[in-house]
């Protein structure tokens, strides 16, 4: 490194010096505190002693020249130093030869220098220290408090910090990633243009809205996303439900509607197609040997997904019942923590509201989700090329690629097609 | 209370005392007994001029004998009086303990219903007035304990008239603590004529969305004082004046709480076993998951009495520079 000399100040009032004798010349090693120049002033004359080990590789003022206090008289290059590039001629032409002595000082990479600062932040100790609030959000919103710069004091993450993070949502942390990939660096997607100036009331988000938002985000940006649909006629089931439905609504004190047959063959469906019901993991794919069911139910205007446990040992009227009773306590809003967590499938009854043919987002890491849609009266080609009115329902699957390919997937809804249509009433609710 | 009845400016002495004439005239089953309550119309002149406005059968002149003033309430009050008992300094409540613990606060329980005790104990607390060792003391955690009695410590003027006379009103004992510092020094608006504030409602005094600070008597003062100082700094503190000791107003705590997810708590008695401690005991078994910073308290120190002394007395009361330090500590947290 290239230290520049200075004239020195010789005294309180004085404000520049002459150079009276160089006592080293370009190219000459100086040990620190050796003299190496001669300064005369109107006070004093005083040999300068040199405030660093090294070569002396420019003289800036010659002898007999004067300059103010503080302006520069030479450069010495330091012992240990990167060779400074070449400050004048003479260095240039080979005039600079002497080797600094390699032991004569230890040899201190810049590295070590920055290392030493202490100011890189010692994340796990951060970590260690987040408070229950920090904790949750972080759970509620999926935010990896790794990634989180804390604004408390001695750096901790606050749990603004966390709604902050979560509201710049994974969309900034994939963007993040994928522009750090070498990749294609058009791949993260442009935010969407602020919206003109339309007058519109916006509404603010509830924590339900946030949570919901949020979790639909993460679905769509983990799990790629592939669809498929089939036909089946339920016009046997159908019979089937009206002829049990009365009796059954007065022994069970529930309705009796199409739901519990559905979530019967989802489950025996699963039981046949076992990687229908898992997840990907970091790991791996986890299959479950449990299937709980989790059903999608619109609450004031909300979306909430209750789940009915171990669905595969329950019978069609023990889902009924099952069901009925979870659906009412949502809509009680008595629902605990463990009403809503645990799902391993899920079952959206979007025909309910009339749709015949929906893409639905899969939930909570699942594989799939299955939709039940209208059930609508069609004119159907059936057996021997003739033309009768059956009802029709169709059933949508939304699955998870990463887990299952689509040969799986159809044949798990081909599966459950048949078991819907083989539901005669020769069976037992 | 009705927001549009006309108000008057007046301190928290002269609500108390408006609030205790408006029950004597309104019904006849008040009365008021205690150490110069009478001819001496109380050391602070609250009662001054009754003595002879609604004689000595309803203002009662006693002996210093605190049991026998309480203990005499009692019983007047389960007959069906409506006694209002004064113990003329906080600091010699102590020989009445037996009256309001073991008598008052269980007539109801013991009587199985037969009986209430609708009375209603005054006393003046707290320091920061040169008042020295016998006339400083905080008592609510003495009594805060005891279930069956109910502990007021409103410190505004409008908060005193309204609780006061809910306190007169209520079929239960209810130790009504007045804060000596903000007797004179407190003035506020309160609403002319009849009304009554429920027992066992906080009132948020001041709305803020990164601290809760919940705190009563003279200290609410001062953290008002400071959260409104730390304003100019960007800070956004709310406040909550407990008024009501016990019952405490749970719902109006855990919703600031929830929304600020930090807790400071401010009173001048004494922290060990202190109101503070049930506040964040109650926080931290409602809203665990809900906190964003350890709960602190800023209270008096743990040491016998206030001394006289001005030092000692400035170490004993909570200043407002150490209130806004910890709420700068906090936020920033």
């Amino acid at each position: 490194m290239a230290t520049t000399i200075t004239m020195p100040q010789l005294g309180e009032t004085v404000t520049e010096g002459t150079v009276a004798q160089w006592l080293k010349n370009v190219g000459d090693t100086v040990e620190k505190y050796e003299a190496f120049v001669e300064v005369s002033t109107d006070k004093v004359n005083a040999e300068v002693p040199a405030p660093v080990s090294g070569t002396i590789v420019q003289i800036i003022a010659k002898e007999g020249e004067t300059v103010p206090t503080g302006a520069p008289i030479a450069v010495i290059e330091e012992v240990g130093g990167a060779p400074a590039p070449s400050p004048s001629e003479q260095v240039a032409a080979g005039h600079a030869a002497p080797a600094p002595a390699p032991a004569a000082a230890p040899v201190q990479p810049a590295a070590s220098h920055a290392g030493g600062n202490g100011k890189v932040a010692n994340a796990p100790e951060v970590l260690r220290r987040v408070s229950p609030a920090v904790r949750r959000l972080a759970r509620e919103h999926g935010v990896d408090l790794a990634a989180i710069r804390g604004s408390g004091t001695g750096g901790r993450i606050t749990a603004n910090d966390v709604l902050a993070a979560a509201s710049e949502g994974p969309a900034a942390a994939v963007a993040a990633t994928l522009t750090a990939a070498p990749a294609e660096p058009a791949r993260s997607a442009p935010r969407p243009a602020a919206p003109a100036a339309v007058p519109g009331e916006t509404l603010p988000l509830t924590q339900a809205r946030k949570i919901i938002a949020q979790r639909m985000l993460e679905s769509k940006q983990t799990a790629p996303h592939a669809w498929t649909m089939v036909e089946v006629d339920v016009t046997t089931l159908w019979a089937w439900r009206a002829r049990e439905k009365d009796r059954f609504a007065r022994d069970y004190g529930v309705p009796l509607t199409l739901l519990p047959f559905f979530i019967r063959a989802v489950v025996e469906s699963l039981k046949a197609f076992p990687l229908m019901n898992a997840r990907f993991t970091g790991e791996g794919i986890l299959v479950h040997k449990q299937a709980h069911v989790g059903i999608a139910v619109a609450l004031n205007g909300n979306l909430i997904v209750p789940v009915v446990r171990d669905a595969d040992t329950l019978s069609i009227a023990g889902i009924a019942v099952a069901a009925g009773r979870i659906i009412e306590r949502a809509r009680a809003g008595k629902l605990g923590a463990d009403d809503l967590t645990g799902g391993t499938f899920t079952v959206n009854n979007t025909g309910a509201n009339g749709s015949i043919m929906s893409a639905p987002i899969i939930n909570g890491g699942q594989a799939g989700i299955v939709t039940m849609e209208a059930v609508v009266k069609r004119p159907v080609v059936v057996k021997g090329d003739a033309i009768a009115i059956r009802s029709m329902m169709n059933v949508c699957l939304s699955l998870d690629h990463r887990v299952v390919d689509g040969a799986v997937a159809s044949g798990f809804l081909v599966d459950l097609r048949k078991r819907l249509e083989a539901m005669d009433g020769s069976g037992t609710l | 209370m009705a927001v549009s009845a006309p108000t008057k400016t007046m301190n928290n002495v002269e609500a108390v005392r408006e609030t205790l004439h408006d029950a004597l005239v309104r019904d006849e089953r008040t009365l008021i007994m205690g150490e110069d309550v009478g001819a001496r119309g109380n050391v602070f002149l609250i009662t001054k001029g009754f003595l002879e406005e609604f004689g000595p059968k309803r203002i009662i002149d006693t002996p210093l004998a605190e049991a026998s003033i309480v203990g005499v309430a009692v019983g007047m009050a389960m007959e069906g009086l409506r006694p209002i008992a004064e113990i003329q300094f906080a600091d010699f409540i102590y020989p009445a303990f037996n009256q309001i613990v073991g008598e008052a606060a269980k007539t109801r329980y013991r009587s199985n219903g037969d009986y209430t005790c609708p009375l209603v104990i005054r006393t003046p607390y707290g320091g920061g007035v040169r008042g020295a060792l016998s006339h400083s003391v905080s008592i609510e955690a003495l009594f805060y304990h005891v279930p069956g009695l109910k502990i007021l410590a409103p410190s505004t003027p409008a908060d005193i008239k309204g609780l006061l006379t809910a306190a007169i009103e209520d079929p239960d004992p209810v130790l009504f603590l007045e804060h000596k510092k903000t007797y004179r020094s407190v003035k506020g608006e309160v609403p002319e004529g009849y009304y009554t504030i429920p027992i066992g409602k906080a009132d948020v005094k001041k709305q803020g969305s990164q601290l809760t600070v919940v705190s009563y008597g003279y200290n609410l003062h001062q953290a008002l004082d400071a959260a409104t100082r730390l304003e100019d700094e960007g800070l956004s503190v709310e406040v909550i004046d407990l008024r009501s000791i016990r019952p405490m107003d749970r719902t109006t705590i855990l919703e600031s709480l929830r929304k600020t997810r930090k807790l400071l708590i401010i009173h001048e008695d004494n922290k060990f076993g202190g109101i503070g401690a049930e506040i964040s005991a109650m926080v931290v078994e409602e809203a665990f998951f809900d906190l964003d910073a350890p709960i602190r308290r800023l209270c008096g120190p743990d040491v016998p009495a206030m001394g006289y002394a001005q030092p000692l007395e400035e170490e004993f009361m909570i200043s407002t520079d150490a209130m806004a330090q910890a709420m700068r500590d906090l936020v920033a947290f």
